[in-house]
């Protein structure tokens, strides 16, 4: 048997049961990841003996008879701009490269204490900043399903290493639709939980007032389970929402949506889309209404200057946000022969440092925020996020969740949008209202789409702390394709030879 | 002097920045004792490492509602945290949370007296934010970050949280500008003091003061360009600072020339400023809303709370106590000066008289702590113990001599007044009898000073309490032993 082929929910059984290992299980991972990772390059570091010593403590509890958590033993990669200690954390960027927080992150802690075994960090865009994993400064990851596309991103090598295997369970960080949009192209499911329903300290910050960490799965089922494990009140972060977590794993297993009322975005669709991409959503709507819901469209005026706003307000953050890597206290250092002062040494050190996709965004955002601009650029996109935040209530008093296509387009090839950051942004033109408005969003795989035979992803969205919606429809979506295709839409993953 | 006000106006105006005495900083739970090992009061938050995020401290918010309160402003019923961006090594993040638009307390007063004219100082705001980091620049001629060979951070200020006190311009004030400036520092930091929220020491660096000056050509209605001068580090200097920026633009303006708006420093020394940096290249700090953390929206029950608890204003207080114990201003200017109100009030209040309670204090034990350079509170006796002393030299049980030998053997941790009196055996002499014999012995030591006694030369009785104090070792009341000498010699 193969262990890294079953979901993690069967993982979770079969440790339970002590069918198998924590050890046996992790080993078969690593093994996974370096048998594979050569061609994903999902990772950035593998922490290969951290996992394993945590796994044998975990099977020592086990067997001293120890009532353990869900995912207790079950592996799960780590996005890279999570803080862990012990293990390198770089954003993706040079100017992290060495740099060994001091402290965990809420999350991590969490994992931790739920006794999950942290494989690894993944691969992500520098600073969490595109939709491809090509701005990463340590090369991009590729698309299990064809090794010449992108995986998405921001969070794409931790969509790689869940799509190919080398994880049942994955943490991202969705701040424009870095969780949803790789979820989609990769073929698995991703969660962009409500704003402030998980922790953000020790997730290093691109833009405070949308940054979300999430979860990446295999099945609904799955990314519920670390859903639940991962979020909850957090008194270090001030945005996190004091109460009780949405009974997401109870709704992926109910997956029923007799009755539900469904909405679907007339303003998410039309010119731009790929043919492929509508065709699968409009059977994703049909097959809903199939299992009882009630669909009906409607409109979100205001969705179309979300794309617009969302780069004003998440530059703007990142400005100040990136601030601080400086070379004073930690990270790369350049220039420093004592001739020149701090200034220069910092200057000097931010401009090898980053990459130009992170400057162009900083020299956006300090712009937008400069004195006698800042009304007409970043006051004007805070009024712009109100106007979206209303079309969401109007939509969310006339249906309990909205569906959309994820992403406008399947996978593209590595290099094809590198040097347009226009057609780059596109791809999140989906994604972003959700994340102005802070509700949640699921992206769950649809099918594949004709012209090109890659994965096209469901976005479901629901109001903040409905999160359980989002995995009552998706469960039942799931269900439903499985029983249409016979497997699950993973075995059609033909981009690696391993 | 006179001459700047003949054709000039002054307009003075004072941002001040207090530190905060809460136990932790303003985002975080580190400890914010003064003069720690540098960075030993520092974690992943105060040092902005990646991914920490800042939490507010409630007390914070309680004490700058207090501060506010106390100054009669408006306490907004919901406000945000600002970030200030502007890149400093002593700046963890590089930007600082701070209030911008939204302050926490607007539109207040401090009435302050300068010769006996009573001058309302309005108060635009007070908001709160964050310190930053203390840079130590070694090497090069002038201790500032350029030309220093290296610079060392401690990032344990980083985070102390801090209140900004803005006044609005104060205009009108002629020749008592640069007094009104002083007094109004002075009263603040009374104020505060009272509240009980900061140390309020402007040599520590705790209370922090920066100037602003303009003239305005009498009768133009019309204001000058201000200057803003830092570095201004006590009362004395407040005063001084006012006063050399407005004798410095008034030679300018006489030249013709204009004042440039810009930062100034005040050299303790010389007691003039020189210039800064230019406000004219200022930076521009993209001020906008702290994303990291929710709006402060006090309840105004709470704020009814705080108000609740307020102390008596320091300025009405010493009304009262200067009637109450019938002294004179320049009185209560020196116990005010002395930091000794509180202690002299405490003494009163244990059964000391006003005068007794203000002689000890701004004496003898004055004297004690600035042999040992410390505060008259941090003085190792209390207003109790003082009061004791007091009432054993009413007693006739200590006079002034041995109430100062009382006095060091409780300071220097021998136990109570009367433990010490009890252990030492310092009582006054007031039985007759063994001071008889010592003024026999006195008597018959010196036949020569009795002759001139008896020759009506009284004074001379002075060498014969003298002698009878020593064999005494003090413990006799001088007094009686004169009278005892006369009726022996009559």
């Amino acid at each position: 048997m193969d262990l890294t082929r079953l979901t993690a929910a069967e993982m979770s059984a079969k440790l339970a049961a002590k069918e198998i290992s924590a050890t046996e299980l992790t080993q078969a991972h690593l093994d996974r990841i370096q048998s594979v990772d050569g061609q994903i390059h999902a990772f950035l570091y593998v922490a290969a003996d951290q996992a394993l010593s945590q796994a044998g403590a975990v099977d020592a509890r086990r067997a001293a008879g120890e009532d353990l958590p869900a995912l207790a033993g079950v592996p799960v990669a780590v996005k890279d701009l999570y803080a862990t200690k012990g293990m390198p954390t770089t954003c993706g960027s040079r100017i992290l490269e060495g740099w060994h927080p001091p402290y965990d992150a809420t999350i991590v802690e969490r994992l931790k204490d739920n006794c999950a075994i942290i494989l690894g960090k993944t691969n992500m865009d520098e600073f969490a900043m595109g939709s491809s994993t090509e701005n990463s400064a340590y090369g991009p990851s590729h698309n299990p399903w064809d090794l010449s596309k992108i995986p998405g991103g921001s969070s794409g090598g931790s969509s790689a290493s869940v799509a190919a295997f080398e994880a049942p369970l994955a943490l991202g960080s969705d701040t424009g639709g870095s969780i949803r949009q790789p979820a989609a192209v990769c073929g698995i499911v991703g969660t962009k939980p409500t704003y402030g329903g998980s922790s953000r300290y020790g997730v290093v910050a691109f833009a405070s007032s949308l940054d979300t960490p999430g979860p990446f799965g295999r099945t609904v089922l799955d990314t519920a389970l670390l859903h639940e494990a991962m979020s909850g009140h957090d008194p270090m972060d001030s945005t996190s929402i004091n109460a009780p977590v949405p009974p997401v794993v109870a709704a992926a297993r109910q997956a029923n949506i007799e009755g539900m009322r469904i909405g679907v975005v007339t303003d998410l669709s039309g010119d731009g889309y790929q043919p492929g991409v509508l065709s699968r959503f409009a059977e994703a709507v049909e097959l809903l209404e199939s299992l009882g819901a009630k669909v009906t469209e409607l409109s979100c005026p205001h969705f179309k200057y979300a794309l617009p706003a969302y780069y004003l307000i998440a530059p703007s953050e990142c400005s100040s946000n990136l601030a601080r890597f400086d070379a004073m206290r930690y990270g790369l250092r350049v220039s420093d022969d004592g001739s020149r002062d701090a200034e220069e040494v910092m200057s000097l050190t931010r401009e090898q440092g980053f990459g130009d996709e992170v400057k162009r965004r900083i020299i956006l955002g300090a712009y937008a925020l400069s004195s006698g601009y800042y009304d007409a650029y970043y006051g004007k996109a805070q009024q712009v996020r109100t106007l979206i935040i209303r079309d969401f209530d109007v939509a969310f008093d006339q249906v309990d969740v909205l569906v959309s296509p994820v992403t406008p387009t399947t996978a593209f090839g590595i290099g094809e949008r590198a040097d347009d950051p226009m057609a780059m942004y596109l791809a999140d033109l989906c994604t972003i209202p959700s994340d102005l408005a802070g509700n949640a969003a699921i992206s769950v795989p649809c099918g594949l789409a004709e012209e090109d035979g890659l994965p096209v992803g469901l976005q479901v969205m629901a109001p903040a702390m409905a999160d359980d919606r989002l995995y009552r429809v998706a469960a039942a979506a799931e269900a439903a394709f499985m029983a249409r295709w016979g497997q699950p839409i993973l075995s059609g993953a033909k981009g690696l030879s391993a | 002097m006179t001459s700047v006000l003949d054709r000039y106006e002054p307009v003075i105006g004072l941002e001040t920045h207090v530190e905060l005495g809460t136990r932790t900083k303003m985002f975080c739970g580190c400890t914010t004792t003064f003069g720690a090992e540098p960075n030993s009061q520092t974690c992943p938050v105060c040092l902005g490492l990646p991914g920490s995020l800042p939490v507010v401290n409630e007390k914070s918010i309680e004490y700058a509602i207090k501060i506010g309160l106390a100054l009669n402003c408006s306490i907004a019923s919901w406000c945000r945290f600002a970030r200030k961006n502007y890149f400093y090594p002593d700046m963890p993040k590089n930007f600082q949370i701070s209030q911008y638009d939204e302050p926490l307390c607007t539109d207040g007063y401090l009435d302050v007296t300068v010769e006996g004219q009573r001058v309302r100082v309005g108060i635009e705001r007070v908001h709160l934010e964050e310190d930053t980091g203390k840079s130590l620049h070694v090497g090069g001629a002038t201790g500032r970050i350029h030309g220093a060979d290296y610079s060392l951070v401690d990032y344990n200020r980083a985070g102390i949280p801090l209140v900004e006190i803005v006044t609005k311009p104060v205009e009108g004030t002629g020749a008592l500008a640069s007094e009104v400036a002083r007094a109004y520092v002075t009263e603040l930091r009374d104020v505060l003091r009272s509240l009980n929220v900061s140390d309020v020491r402007m040599e520590e660096g705790s209370m922090r003061c920066d100037v602003n000056t303009s003239l305005s050509v009498l009768g133009s209605g019309v204001w000058g360009t201000r200057t803003e001068t830092k570095n201004v580090n006590s009362l004395r200097s407040v005063q001084r600072a006012v006063q050399s920026e407005m004798e410095r633009q008034a030679e300018v303006l006489d030249a013709g020339q204009r004042i440039i708006q810009e930062t100034r420093h005040f050299n303790e020394e010389t007691g003039t400023t020189t210039s800064g940096r230019s406000k004219e290249e200022a930076q521009d700090y993209r001020y906008f809303p702290e994303p990291d953390l929710v709006p402060v929206a006090p309840d105004p029950a709470w704020v009814e709370q705080i108000r609740a608890t307020l102390p008596e204003a320091p300025s009405r207080r010493k009304v009262r106590l200067r009637v109450e114990w019938n002294v004179s201003d320049l009185d209560m200017d020196a116990l005010t000066n002395a930091e000794a109100l509180d202690l002299v009030e405490s003494t009163v209040a244990a059964g000391a008289s006003p005068a007794d309670a203000r002689k000890w204090w701004l004496g003898e034990l004055s004297r004690r702590a600035n042999e040992g350079n410390v505060a008259l509170e941090a003085l190792a006796i209390t207003p109790e113990q003082v009061a004791r002393v007091a009432a054993l030299v009413t007693a006739g049980t200590l006079n002034d001599k041995l109430a100062r030998q009382v006095f060091d053997a409780v300071l220097a941790g021998e136990g109570t007044p009367d433990e010490v009196v009890a252990a030492r055996g310092l009582a006054v002499v007031s039985d007759d009898a063994p001071l008889l014999a010592a003024i026999d012995e006195a008597i018959a030591a010196s036949p020569d000073v009795v002759a001139k006694i008896r020759e009506g030369k009284t004074a001379a009785a002075g060498v014969l309490v003298g002698a009878v104090m020593k064999t005494t070792r003090g413990k006799a009341d001088p007094a009686r032993v004169r009278a005892l000498i006369t009726d022996r010699l009559a």
